[in-house]
């Protein structure tokens, strides 16, 4: 790992060191990146520390590894809709939008052991929790940001002479290769697959775990949707890349015999023919 | 950092997309075939950011149909060369682009949407970059790992480890 600390920055034109933070937060470690005016600053730690507190409550609210949250009361109708935190409300709007873009392979009501539906929220959580709390590091001025949960990022380039953010993509096969990079001036980088913790995605009409696909990364300007849109497609397994291709951001599926497929905009959401 | 400056900054990161417009008669061909890329074996090494470059462009550059602005594009061509205007979401885009031996020396804009309130989408745009690099040969430049979920436990045999390591 030495040879990390050492390499020089080769490619970043940017000279300014990158000033790093990590936490365990959500059962993930969270780490930001942050360059320029403000990295080593006051307002930096004051950012990063709201952004902990603000991912802290998310947990507390939607966590359902704990038995007292919001979540997990609703879950076993403890709880109403309407006495439940308002943002409750916010993420289910999102997953039922995302269960009719999906066809309802994605669905923040999942098939439990005993065949019954039950509320899981978790599959949207993640992605919006972490868009919504890199608003606090929005606030620095003249600072690049680059705020990852587990894989899963939000990135910011505020200076016109930043370079873009460098993100490198896992092989699903081999965490100690990258399979591609992307640069990210402003958007969102998320990753879908079961490298780290085995299976835990699967098409909620089924139960049913993917096969075929090793991992779906997908690019595009909101981390809630590349997310989303990650574990949707990741979730379709052989029909991962077709599905990507309806959507907005750009991506990557890496297949389960290790061919990477580049996925494009869709055409239809992006641009026209030449003048 | 006004709409107009980050869009610039986005042209400046996509420009090898541009590029391939107009080398699309030479050597570039092969990268533009289909919208979709497959890549069953990516190439190592130092040249993996040119190479993976034309892999991601491909994305880019097709359906906009201005491969007929190719005359300035092959690799070892040198002057200035302005491409069509392109009619995108966001409004029109022009781009100007000076090669001296094959390399782009300069980039210009010479057309651009003036109000561009969906800037930050624009990004979206960025394609990933097929590599095939270890922890040693990717370390010197990668600010950021994605890949499936990390748990605590398997966090400290990540590549991020590695990265947040450095860092602190």
């Amino acid at each position: 790992m030495s040879t990390v600390a050492t390499a020089p920055r080769t490619r970043t034109a940017d000279p300014a060191r990158i000033v790093r933070r990590v936490e365990q937060l959500m059962g993930m470690p969270v780490s930001l990146a942050l360059r320029g005016r403000h990295a080593r600053t006051r307002a930096a730690e004051a950012a990063w520390a709201e952004v902990v507190t603000d991912l802290r409550w998310v947990d507390r609210v939607f966590s359902l590894w704990r038995a007292d949250s919001a979540a997990s009361r609703l879950r076993r109708r403890e709880l109403t809709l309407a006495e439940a935190p308002a943002e409750m409300t916010e993420v289910i709007e999102i997953a039922e939008q995302a269960e009719r873009d999906s066809a309802g392979a994605f669905s923040a009501f999942l098939p439990t052991t005993d065949g019954s539906l039950a509320f899981d929220p978790t599959g949207v959580v993640k992605g919006w929790g972490v868009e919504r709390a890199a608003r606090f590091l929005r606030e620095l001025d003249d600072t690049d940001f680059c705020l990852s949960a587990g894989g899963d990022m939000v990135c910011s380039v505020a200076r016109a002479d930043s370079p873009p953010w460098q993100i490198g993509i896992e092989d699903p096969h081999d965490p100690t290769r990258l399979v591609a990079r992307v640069p990210v001036t402003e958007g969102a980088v998320a990753t879908s697959g079961a490298a780290h913790r085995g299976s835990h995605v699967v098409d909620a009409r089924t139960g049913v775990p993917p096969t075929g696909v090793g991992s779906v990364t997908v690019i595009g300007p909101s981390l809630t949707w590349a997310d989303i849109d990650a574990t949707t497609a990741y979730a379709l397994g052989a029909g991962a890349a077709d599905w990507l291709r309806t959507r907005s951001g750009s991506g990557l599926v890496v297949w389960a015999d290790g061919r990477c497929e580049v996925v494009e905009p869709s055409q239809s959401a992006g641009t026209s023919s030449g003048a | 950092m006004t709409p107009g400056t980050r869009l610039v900054t986005w042209l400046l990161s996509t420009i090898t997309v541009v590029v391939l417009l107009f080398g699309y008669h030479t050597s570039t061909a092969g990268a533009l075939l289909s919208a979709t890329s497959v890549v069953e074996a990516p190439q190592a090494g130092a040249d993996t950011g040119t190479a993976g470059s034309d892999n991601g462009s491909s994305g880019g550059g097709s359906g906009s149909g201005s491969g007929s602005a190719g005359s300035g594009g092959a690799s070892t061509a040198s002057g200035t060369v302005t491409g069509p205007t392109v009619q995108t979401r966001w409004g029109p885009i022009q781009v100007e682009i000076s090669v001296d031996g094959g390399a782009i020396t300069d980039v210009g804009v010479p057309v651009y949407p003036a109000d561009n309130p969906r800037d930050v989408e624009i990004n979206s745009y960025a394609l990933p970059i097929l590599v095939q690099e270890t922890l040693d040969q990717q370390s010197a430049d990668i600010d950021m790992i994605s890949g499936a979920t990390v748990t605590s436990v398997g966090y400290v045999q990540s590549l991020q480890a590695a990265l947040d390591e450095a860092g602190l």
